[in-house]
């Protein structure tokens, strides 16, 4: 960082017309851009705008149907850099952290790092100079981590600081940082701020992807915005507004779902005291007190990992509690069961759509009813009554907009926020009168979010009970009437939305007591 | 309860089950290279077999024990190097191919016996390695003559057991290959080639199958018989997951397996026609069965193991 | 270059791809058998003239194709619901065996009855040694891909001690061999004078209703899901472990009925060479039909056809017949590539 002859502000990254076909679709098209030395750009857009694709060009993930990626060497002069190859990237001194995060959870810290770092016909691992440096890489940069666990056990926050320590252990000139907020609390946000801006006082040159507003006019020195895979503006962060950006970003305009008061009904659901594991062996959910009532959005606030498996699982009717009472519909349920909580009105929006809501290589007919295909409507006597279902998916299309070809159509094919109506209309088809929505507009873009808030908003008013999970804090101020923060494995009691800050929230998040915040 | 210590103290035991585990070492320490890599590699049954045919071939026209040991590994790598086309390459199932593998090398070892050899009805014998005591270690009471008076491709595997530890556990190198068998993502965006560790990892591996089957015709056996194999390969997987993909545990997991399977034999001997052989005989894969039931609970697999990997895809 | 999924496949594709799989695999039989130093004009000749060339050719291949849909259906229905069974050569002699025990020690007087029970008996046989692995695999996590292998060495084992033992015809010399089944257990014949009977329209019933069973049941709903997204399916709360546990009775009573079959229908009493790989090769057959129990019928003809052709055209020109393995292997692995071509495109960048 420190041997770098070009001058500050001087271009190290140099994007000409790079364009990128995925079948139909045009991910980017024609995109300039240029990044100076110890500059943040900010690559502002909408989840799907393609601000990722062209990272990934960068970083040689993919490779560009058109167009050029020329990076400044050490002698400080512009090169082109070989396209769809990490390694060259990361030679020429381009490092990425991704959003899902690149670690081999079994390694350790310090393996995680070196992985790569030596020639492969080098006889033995320079471990204990390794070891040093990455202290002293510590010590200057402020992101501490344990260099002997393995990254698995790491909480998120630390797995991003690590992410970070494997670029700079590069030597790299120029980071890019895609979505990397989506995972912290409020002040861990505060705390990489503070980080990116010492880094870039060393020589680094930042990019930071983001859909949201407010991180990119606090961090950036300029913002790009892409939307559906052009770049539309470009402009210093110093004169930008949030309205200007916002409808550059979205180019449309799009109402935000707004959530009217209405009285809470009689509780729906209980939790009393309850134990319940994360079956994929994540934090467990311990002595929880949570009451749902008719009517009400009551919202889960956390980052992710301290516990919200443990209670999507639960409530999903995957996993049974170790202590405790769930009451469903004024029964105490003793053995929750999947099947029977979709038949008792549970409707259930799982946290990972392709991993838990739908079957990939099925078609969008028998996506359909996934849950219900052993109710008398599809089928008779075992056999499946396709018509019916053909029927059924193609009212669930029309009604939830979903855009398809049609109900033979493998659901792999749907983009996310297509199968996630899907998943909506499939749920919602049922009147549920409990529905678990866990993360459901995670990676939609604002279009598809408005129109989920919207279908649970409505849910509301019939009078469901609606438990959302979500790791967007302004989604949750938004449409929750109460919200209830996780932390460890623990829930506090869930307050109204109305008497609460942002900031305590955060807090809560990050574990510090609700009281002292107030 | 005589005729058990009887066989435990005898030398020509303890012999015989370091003998019987030889094969077993090569080929579980290339199946746990493999599936260190993130490949299950089922093509070992036939890899075993091509390996034995190979070799012995190559020793009786004439190419002598060492080229027999070179050209073993090479067919193997060559068999290693298809399945890692097919499953690293294009990214097709681990299973069916392997099952493939198995298919093609066994009937191609055998085509190509009778094709070369079509009217013989005793097999053709070679001549194989012959003991090598090594002074002063051979003469240690019992241990002595069962580990260090064998012949030289048991002490290769005992080497091989090392090398493949170090390698893995203190190189840049074994750190690219339990990478890619963890995360083929991380290892991807740290600049490693992803395919190329991955086919590498399955050809050295496939080589050290070979290996196993090579030492069961020139060193165990002098000639090659149909069906030999006998699904030594297939415990040789249940023996990786017995070793919790250690090379260490995997060298002693087989030792177990040797002296078990030693010790059944002699066991039948003083039993005599009491019990059924085919009960003896079924022990072995029996005993293999139970190791995994044994261990499935605690199995700390590689995360991306018979995960294929095609880049730029989530 | 690189793979990108394919919006759609047509039909023509869907038959395309084995048939190019097959003609690949002919062709690169033309490699082992240059080595074997025959002429290649007289060996595809031979080859096919054996297999297809007038009644009794035929009909032996449709004999040799009976155990082999049974067997392709076996795996067929396991790997839609992603369970490995790869021990389709143990249910099959586990069933062969059942059927020589029923058709021996049975006091059935009809042979209606007789063959009824042979059959349920076989079919049981198989699906019970299928459960034990898909138990340990569903309630404990051990992998069923080899425990199905290595069961495979303890039945075939637990099969020669029977026929040295117990199941010994008096009459065999010492040789390992059961006594001739009864005459009323035995499967009527198709055609007269020739080796094919009943099993082989078994097989075909078999594999119209696994069609049905797979895509237009209920149950086959739950195997498909299960098999492609097993997650997704536990979370739509489909009872998993049931699923398996039906899928491995279905799948272990086709491989236990192609035992039967053969012991039944073709040799008459069992020995322990009843079966070439009939369960290995199964797998093959099941590949080649892309797991679909109607395109197995098809395949397992054309497997057949190899091995009746290579016999015949390996005793003329004196190749081995091992040459008849090497192409299902080729065939197998040319229909995984040609698998890909119907499920991606090649597109440049």
């Amino acid at each position: 960082m420190t041997d770098d002859p070009t001058p500050p502000g001087a271009p190290v990254l140099k994007l000409t017309g790079i364009t990128k076909r995925f079948g139909p679709l045009t991910a980017n098209d024609a995109i300039d851009l240029s990044l100076g030395k110890g500059e943040v750009l900010a690559l502002l857009g909408e989840n799907g705008a393609g601000k990722s694709t062209l990272m990934s060009i960068l970083f040689g993930h993919y490779t560009a149907d058109a167009g050029t990626v020329e990076v400044t060497g050490p002698d400080g002069v512009l090169r082109p850099l070989k396209p769809g190859s990490p390694a060259a990237a990361l030679e020429a001194g381009v490092g990425m952290v991704h959003q899902h995060f690149t670690l081999a959870d079994n390694l350790s810290v310090l393996d995680n790092v070196t992985l790569g770092t030596d020639p492969f016909w080098r006889p033995w691992q320079s471990r204990r100079a390794a070891r040093q440096r990455l202290k002293s890489l510590m010590a200057d940069s402020g992101l501490a981590v344990p260099l002997d666990r393995p990254t698995g056990s790491l909480a998120v926050g630390e797995q991003q600081r690590v992410e970070i320590l494997k670029a700079l252990f590069r030597g790299v000139r120029i980071l890019v940082l895609d979505e990397p907020t989506a995972v912290l609390t409020p002040q861990e946000v505060g705390q990489l701020f503070q980080t990116l801006r010492h880094l870039t006082g060393l020589g680094l040159s930042i990019i930071f992807i983001s859909h949201k507003l407010d991180e990119v006019l606090t961090i950036s020195d300029r913002v790009a915005v892409i939307r559906a895979g052009k770049l539309v503006g470009e402009r210093p962060t110093a004169g930008a507004s949030r309205g200007d950006l916002a409808e550059m970003m979205v180019g449309r305009p799009i109402a935000a779902s707004r959530r009217e008061a209405q009285p809470a009904g009689e509780s729906v659901a209980r939790l009393d005291g309850i134990h319940v594991a994360d079956p994929r062996g994540g934090t467990p959910l311990l002595d929880a007190d949570l009451d749902l009532p008719a009517g009400q959005i009551t919202g889960i606030a956390g980052v992710s990992g301290n516990g919200q498996g443990a209670l999507g699982a639960l409530l999903s009717g995957l996993a049974p509690p170790l202590a405790g009472t769930l009451t469903l519909f004024g029964e105490a349920v003793a053995r929750p069961d999947a099947g029977r909580f979709t038949r008792q009105g549970v409707g259930r929006i799982p946290e990972d759509r392709h991993r838990d809501g739908t079957v990939g290589d099925m078609t969008v007919w028998e996506n359909g009813i996934l849950e219900t295909y052993g109710g008398a409507a599809f089928q008779r006597g075992g056999w499946l009554r396709i018509a019916a279902a053909r029927g059924h998916a193609r009212r669930l299309i029309a009604a939830y907009d979903v855009r398809c070809p049609g109900p033979d159509a493998r659901i792999r094919l749907l983009s996310g926020g297509n199968i996630q109506k899907l998943i909506l209309g499939r749920v919602l088809e049922n009147g549920p009168r409990l529905i678990l929505a866990n993360q459901p507009t995670r990676g939609l873009d604002i279009g598809a979010v408005a129109f989920v808030h919207q279908r649970l908003l409505e849910a509301r008013r019939r009078g469901a009970a609606i438990l959302l999970i979500s790791e967007d804090l302004d989604e949750l101020f938004q449409i929750a009437d109460r919200i209830a923060v996780i932390h460890a494995g623990r829930l506090t009691p869930a307050r109204p939305t109305e008497e609460l800050s942002l900031r305590q929230v955060g807090l809560m998040m990050a574990g510090e007591e609700a009281g002292h915040a107030a | 309860m005589d005729a058990i210590i009887d066989i435990l103290l005898a030398v020509s035991f303890w012999t015989a089950a370091v003998r019987i585990a030889t094969p077993l070492i090569f080929g579980t320490l290339g199946e746990l290279i493999c599936e260190r890599a993130g490949v299950l590699n089922l093509g070992i049954e036939g890899i075993f077999t091509v390996g034995a045919m190979a070799g012995w071939m190559a020793v009786y026209q004439g190419l002598g024990l060492w080229g027999g040991v070179f050209v073993a590994a090479g067919v193997g790598m060559g068999f290693g190097l298809i399945h890692a086309g097919f499953t690293v390459g294009l990214g097709v199932s681990q299973h069916v191919t392997g099952i493939g593998i198995t298919l093609l090398a066994s009937s191609a070892a055998y085509f190509t016996y009778r094709t070369v050899l079509p009217d013989v009805n005793t097999p053709p014998r070679i001549e194989p390695f012959q003991q090598l005591p090594i002074p002063l270690l051979s003469d240690i009471p019992l241990l002595g003559p069962a580990l260090f008076s064998q012949t030289a491709l048991t002490y290769l595997a005992f080497g091989s057991v090392i090398v493949v530890a170090f390698v893995l556990y203190r190189t840049p190198l074994g750190l690219a290959v339990r990478a890619v068998g963890e995360n083929p993502a991380a290892a991807e965006a740290q600049g490693i080639s992803v395919v190329a560790v991955r086919t590498g990892a399955v050809a050295v591996g496939s080589g050290f199958m070979a290996l196993g089957g090579a030492f069961l015709t020139m060193s165990a056996f002098n000639a090659f018989f149909f069906e030999m194999v006998g699904g030594r390969g297939w415990i040789c997987i249940a023996l990786v997951v017995f070793a919790s993909w250690r090379p260490g545990k995997a060298l002693l997991g087989a030792f177990l397996f040797g002296a078990f399977d030693a010790f059944q034999v002699r066991l039948q001997q003083s039993i005599g026609a009491a019990i059924p052989y085919q009960i003896f005989l079924m022990l072995p894969y029996l005993l293999s069965i139970l190791a995994l039931i044994l261990v499935s609970r605690r199995a700390a697999y590689p995360r991306a193991l018979m995960v294929p990997y095609r880049k730029g895809e989530r | 270059m690189r793979l990108e999924p394919r919006q759609d496949v047509g039909l023509v594709l869907l038959i395309a791809a084995p048939a190019g799989a097959i003609v690949a695999a002919l062709l690169l039989a033309a490699v082992p058998l240059a080595f074997a130093q025959v002429s290649l004009v007289d060996a595809y000749r031979l080859m096919a003239t054996g297999a297809l060339g007038g009644q009794f050719a035929i009909t032996e291949t449709l004999t040799r194709a009976t155990p082999l849909i049974l067997t392709g259906l076996a795996v067929t229905a396991a790997f839609r619901a992603k369970l490995w069974n790869i021990g389709a050569e143990g249910q099959l002699y586990a069933g062969a065996m059942v059927a020589v025990l029923v058709a021996s020690y049975a006091w059935i007087d009809s042979s209606l009855v007789m063959i009824a029970v042979m059959l349920l008996a076989g079919a049981a046989a198989g699906a019970v040694l299928l459960i034990v692995p898909t138990l340990l695999k569903t309630r404990l996590g051990v992998d069923e891909v080899v425990t199905t292998l290595l069961l495979n060495f303890v039945v075939l084992l637990f099969v020669s001690m029977m026929l040295e033992g117990p199941l010994q015809d008096p009459m065999s010399m010492g040789w390992p061999q059961s006594e001739p089944i009864a005459a009323i257990a035995e499967l009527p014949d198709l055609i007269a004078r020739t080796r094919l009977h009943i099993g082989f329209l078994v097989a075909i019933a078999a594999a119209v209703a696994l069609w049905l069973v797979i895509n237009r049941t209920r149950w086959g709903f739950e195997m498909r899901a299960v098999g492609a997204n097993v997650d997704a399916a536990r979370f739509a709360g489909m009872p998993v472990g049931r699923v398996m546990l039906l899928t491995a009775i279905l799948s272990g009573g086709l491989a236990g009925l192609a035992g039967v079959g053969e012991v039944a229908g073709v040799r008459g009493y069992l020995t322990l060479d009843l079966s070439p790989g009939f369960g290995y090769t199964g797998i093959v057959v099941a590949m080649l039909a892309q797991l679909n129990p109607l395109g197995v019928v098809a395949s397992a003809v054309f497997i057949a056809a190899i091995f009746v052709g290579a016999d015949s055209m390996g005793r003329a020109l004196g190749v081995s017949s091992y040459i008849a393995d090497l192409v299902v292997a080729f065939a197998l692995l040319a229909m995984l590539v040609a698998g890909l071509v119907t499920r991606y495109r090649l597109r440049r960048g």
